[in-house]
Parts: C-alpha cells; sequence; structure tokens
C-alpha cells in the first residue's frame, strides 16, 4: 500500500503576533513548526502501513526551509519525502495548492491513498484536501475521526455535529482527518538518525510538469486583503440570584433592556 | 527556545525537541507525584526505552544507537529539565556500559546490551557506607573460585539499586591493598544471594531509587570481570572521562526549568499594581539566572565536545561538573527567591528543583573533591 501524505509548515500559534499596524504576521520570533492536524495524518499513514505493509510519503509545498516539516515527517517514521519548491508556487490560494499537490501525485504516481490533516491552523479553510481530490477526480471523506482498512475498502467515521457516520470508500483516496482520529506518536532516536539518510526530493514546477498558470499567485482566483485582529470587546458579567424562575424573569427583563428582545 | 540551539545538527535539533516534548508532555505531569511518593515512574522509564533514550550511547553493533557525549549532554539536561531524578535514572544507562567501553570485551557488550534492548536499567554500582569520596576504601569483597567469582559485602547510595537489572560492581580482593585490590564486573540482578536494602528517603531526586545492594556469597563467571584483575579502579577513572563531562547537564537542565517558572511567575504576579518584572530587583535576577546558567550549558557542551575530540580534560570535565551544579543550586535558589512565599511551598514547583539541585554537588565526585582533583591537576600536571 502506497500512501502520501500531506504536511504544511505553518507558524507556530503559541509564538504569532500580529502587527498593529500593517496587520501583517511579524516575522521575527515566529517558530515554524508542522500543522498539528497533518501531525494525525502522518500518525494514520504509519499506523496503516504498520498494519498492512507498504509505504508513506511525506509531501509539501513551501519555501527551502519547509523541508523542516519534511525532515520531521521522515523522523517520525515516513519513507521518502518530496519538497515542491519553486518561485512559481508562491502566493499560491487553496485552489492552486491543490492543483500543485495533485501534480505532485501524479508524478509519484501508483498511490493508493492521499491523507490529508483537516485544516491547517493558519489559513484555516479545510480545502486544500478536498479540491486535491477534485483535481485528482478521486472520491474523497472529510472531517475523519477513525479509520480501518477492510479488503480494498476503507471504513472512515465521520465525526458531524449531530451524528457520526460511518463511510465504505474504495481506494485510491483522498481523506482528510481530524485531531481526533489518534495521538501522534514521538519520533524515536533510532528513526531521527535515519531520517537524514532517507530520501528528500526537491520539486519544481518543471519537474511535475506542472502548467504555471495554474501555479502560485497566477493560478489563486482568491486572495487575501487584509488580516486583523477581531475587535476585543468590553464585556460585562452578570450574575442573578434567586429562584430558577425569578432568574429567568431578571433574565427576559436585561435582554429587553438592551433591546435584545 | 534558544536561537542558539540553530547551530545544532538537524540530528541533534529533533532529538533536543522530542525530549523537550516529551519532558513537558509526560515526565513533568507526574514529577510531583513521583517526588511526594518517591516512587519510580516505570511506565516512564519503559517510554523511554522504546524513544530510544536508554540505548542511545550503546554501540550500533549491540542494538544501540552508537551515540555520542555532547548529543547525549543535550537528552540529559532536557530530561533533568522534566524531571531530575528520572534522568539520573535514564543515566545509570549509560554510568553501567562506561566500564565496558573503556575495558570490556564482547562478550561484556553482549551481557550488557541484552539488558539495555530489552528495556532494562543498569546501575554504576561503586559507593559503600563508608567510602563515597575515597572509594579505594571499598569493603565489598570477591574471592575467584576457579571460573567463578564469589562477593560479598554491602553498598550504599546506589541510584537504580533497586531497579537495575545489572550491576556495574566494583569490589575489592583484599581492602588493604586499597585501589591496587578493585577489580570491576558486570552482575546481573537475577544471581542467586543479592538482596536490596534500604531504599533512601532523600531530600530531593526522589523519583530515583538509591539503595543500599547486599550482596552475599553471590556467584558470577570470571569472565564477568571488566578489565583484569586490580584494574577496577583504572576503569573507575577512565570511566569519569566520559561520564563526568556530562554529568553537569542533569544540573543545567534542572535549573532551567527553575528558571523558566521564576520568568513566567514574574509577568503574571503583581504587587504596587504592576507585575513584578518591572522591579528592576527582580529583572536583574533573572538576568543573572539566564547568564549564570548559560555559562554553565557552554562549559558542559565545551567539555563533552572535548570527550567526543577524544581529549581527555581531567581538569574541564571536572571543572564543568562543579560549575554546573553550583550554578543549579545558585538559580534555583533565585528561582525560589523570586517566587517568594510560593516559591517555598509545595504548591508551586521551584522548591522541588531546589531540592533536586543539591545532590548534584554531591554525588559523581563532591564538589570538593572535584576542586581536589582540578588543584592538584593545575599543580602537579
Amino acid at each position: 500500500m502506497k500512501i502520501l501524505v500531506f504536511v504544511k509548515q505553518v507558524p507556530d500559534t503559541d509564538t504569532v503576533k500580529l502587527d498593529p499596524v500593517t496587520g501583517n504576521l511579524r516575522r521575527e520570533g515566529v517558530v515554524s513548526t508542522v500543522n498539528p492536524a497533518d501531525l494525525n495524518a502522518v500518525e494514520a499513514a504509519l499506523r496503516l502501513k504498520e498494519a498492512r505493509g507498504g509505504t508513506v510519503t511525506a509531501v509539501t509545498m513551501g519555501p527551502p526551509q519547509a523541508a523542516e516539516v519534511l525532515k520531521k515527517a521522515l523522523a517520525l517514521g515516513c519513507d521518502d519525502a518530496y519538497l515542491l519548491s519553486d518561485r512559481a508556487f508562491g502566493g499560491a490560494d487553496t485552489l492552486a495548492t491543490a492543483y500543485t499537490l495533485s501534480r505532485a501525485a501524479e508524478k509519484i504516481g501508483d498511490y493508493d491513498l492521499l491523507l490529508f490533516g483537516r485544516n491547517a491552523v493558519d489559513g484555516d479553510t479545510a480545502q486544500t484536501g478536498p479540491a486535491t481530490a477534485a483535481f485528482l477526480d478521486l472520491p474523497q471523506v472529510t472531517l475523519v475521526s477513525s479509520l480501518e482498512l477492510r479488503d480494498s475498502w476503507l471504513y472512515c467515521e465521520r465525526t458531524l455535529e449531530e451524528r457520526i457516520e460511518l463511510v465504505r470508500v474504495k481506494l485510491p483516496a483522498v481523506v482528510c482527518v481530524c485531531r481526533e482520529i489518534n495521538t501522534p506518536r514521538y519520533p524515536t532516536l533510532m528513526n531521527i538518525m535515519k531520517a537524514s539518510k532517507k530520501p528528500l526530493t526537491v520539486w519544481g514546477a518543471a519537474d511535475i510538469e506542472a502548467d504555471t498558470a495554474q501555479t502560485g499567485g497566477k493560478g489563486s482566483p482568491s486572495s487575501t486583503k487584509k488580516v486583523f485582529e477581531p475587535e476585543k470587546r468590553n464585556t460585562d458579567t452578570v450574575y442573578f440570584s434567586g429562584s430558577a424562575e425569578e432568574m429567568a424573569a431578571q433574565f427576559a427583563d436585561l435582554l429587553e433592556n438592551q433591546h435584545l428582545l | 527556545m534558544n536561537n542558539y540551539f540553530h547551530m545544532l545538527t538537524d540530528e541533534q535539533k529533533a532529538i533536543r525537541e522530542m525530549v523537550h516534548q516529551f519532558a513537558d508532555e509526560k515526565i513533568i505531569p507526574i514529577c510531583k507525584e513521583c517526588d511526594v511518593t518517591g516512587r519510580f515512574p516505570s511506565e516512564l522509564y519503559k517510554e523511554a526505552f522504546e524513544l530510544g533514550l536508554t540505548t542511545f550511547t550503546l554501540p550500533e553493533k549491540y542494538g544501540g544507537m552508537g551515540g555520542d557525549i555532547f548529543t547525549y549532554s543535550l537528552i540529559k539536561e532536557e530530561l533533568a529539565r522534566g524531571d531530575a531524578g528520572f534522568s539520573g535514572t535514564v543515566a545509570g544507562a549509560y554510568m553501567g556500559i562506561v566500564p565496558i567501553k573503556v575495558a570490556g570485551t564482547e562478550y561484556h557488550w553482549k551481557l550488557a546490551a541484552d539488558i539495555l534492548t530489552q528495556g532494562g536499567a543498569m546501575s554504576f554500582t561503586l559507593t559503600e557506607p563508608n567510602a563515597g569520596s575515597d572509594s579505594a576504601a571499598i569493603r565489598t569483597q570477591y574471592v575467584v573460585d576457579g571460573d567463578s567469582v564469589i562477593i560479598n559485602g554491602t553498598k550504599g547510595f546506589i541510584s537504580n539499586g533497586e531497579v537495575a537489572d545489572m550491576y556495574t560492581l566494583f569490589a575489592t580482593k583484599d581492602p588493604s591493598l586499597r585501589a591496587k585490590g578493585i577489580s570491576c564486573f558486570l552482575v546481573p540482578r537475577d544471581t542467586p544471594g543479592i538482596s536490596i536494602g534500604k531504599h533512601e528517603d532523600k531530600m530531593g531526586y526522589r523519583s530515583s531509587c538509591t539503595n543500599d545492594v547486599i550482596f552475599e556469597d553471590v556467584r558470577i563467571p570470571l569472565k564477568n570481570m571488566i578489565g583484569g584483575e586490580g584494574k577496577g579502579m583504572e576503569v573507575v577513572k577512565e570511566s569519569l572521562g566520559y561520564t563526568r563531562p556530562t554529568s553537569g547537564a542533569g544540573a543545567v537542565g534542572n535549573a532551567q526549568y527553575a528558571y523558566e517558572c521564576a520568568v513566567e511567575y514574574s509577568k503574571t504576579r503583581e504587587t504596587f499594581g504592576k507585575p513584578i518584572y518591572k522591579n528592576q530587583g527582580i529583572s536583574f535576577m533573572l538576568a543573572d539566572m539566564y547568564i549564570k546558567l548559560e555559562a554553565a550549558r557552554q562549559m558542559v557542551w565545551h567539555a563533552c565536545k572535548c570527550a567526543d575530540a577524544g581529549i581527555r580534560d581531567t581538569r574541564l570535565a571536572s571543572a564543568a561538573k562543579v560549575f554546573a551544579s553550583d550554578i543549579g543550586m545558585q538559580v534555583c535558589t533565585d528561582a525560589v527567591q523570586v517566587l517568594g512565599g510560593y516559591g517555598y511551598c509545595r504548591d508551586y514547583p521551584v522548591e522541588k528543583r531546589f531540592r533536586d539541585a543539591k545532590i548534584y554537588q554531591i554525588f559523581e565526585g563532591t564538589n570538593q573533591i572535584q576542586r581536589k582533583i582540578i588543584s592538584g591537576d593545575i599543580i602537579y600536571n
């Protein structure tokens, strides 16, 4: 079984601050890390590999320093890795990213399963996985909180707001996993030390035969106009006391006074 | 994280980050409970083994990773940042095999590897109730009987005494011969005649077991002797050349956590209407804690890198041990001071760090013995 798992380098949310004047991310002091849900995707991939054999390939798109997340994936136990890095990929929205990833998947070839984290903590769109499935014309299962491979079917639990759906999908397919699906492992010292010897390939647009009109800023119909912190509102806490009926009456009065009823 | 950590190799960075995360997520949450009860967290030791932390310095040929001393010191620092005692338990796996590295044979490596690659623990078993600093005064005695050796005596203050699966034991043929009578042996825990005595009720370092270990007519094969008869003290001295450079790493890691607690507290604790770090009296203390810790860390790193380069620098290794442990004590003392009354209370984590810091000035050669070594080296070499 050949699994491709897609990982993204994101700013460590603990260290991120916005510049109050420009609204841009303050780059200095920001530490990059692997998108948390992508670690769950890697873990899911490794567990499938351990149970059923096969290989796990990690793929990311980004500047040269995004190789860091691939090294982490290799240290966790992935077998090889591809960094998609080209000036023509810069400024991509989710559509252009998905196109680029789909080209890489085609180029790698022979895949049975493409795993994504549900969403990235920076853009928070949860679109890249599904859009990649569309480009590749593959079935997709999103919001997956449990995975099991039986014969050539993948049984997935989808955790929705009010119910859990059990979905069966024929491979090859795209699956986007939630944080709840598993607890990512620590990289063992042995795997960390093996990681530097595993193949890490860098591919540009030409290597994956990508149409550069569809990649990067050029291929992106959407762009970010502005990033800003939501205004912090002052909130007052009002405590009610008395019997349930009295408190309900006080609450109704308050809502009425605030013209909320 | 310190920016200069980027200077480490990719491997070292990844290892340091992994152990740091392991400490944050697994060790720190239980270290208080282990401190209060004196419990050895065997479940954590198992995890540490699975991550490869207990076999890092074992040669690759015998199922380990053949890791270097410097990287090992990074691991030790991060483990001690989690819990000093736990880092000591893991360190037993290194202390136990260094005599083999110094003077052992294929057979000895295999004996130790069988233990460590199965997740077992080891113990460097030298000290006795009446022979600490003066290790040549040990009285645990062995007699050669054909192709086996019979050992009798009581060891004291033995780290990992009750959890070790193998003792790297030092015993004498004749106490009157002092250093010249001592030999080194690998003694499996399950050999008949070994019993565990007192579990020391210590001031700190409490998750690490410290015991008396009693040997009564313990018979082991003569080939378990490492380095030949009467060579034990030479083995000890040469082994310390490898282990001593790393011994300060634990002191640095333990104090690093106390320092982090002090910084955090100074930002949240308000007096006179402002966070206490806005008082120069506090902020300068934090700056000094950082300066000292950094100096200690760099000295440990330097000593370890020298050892990796094959440079035997006795006074440097001892100096790094002394400096890091004295600084560790100072930084932890200041951390308690920054937290004030809360620092003195067990609800806050720094008083434990203060108690743990003390051991580093005492064990692996007291800081007074180290100064004796350093001054002797300065004068005579």
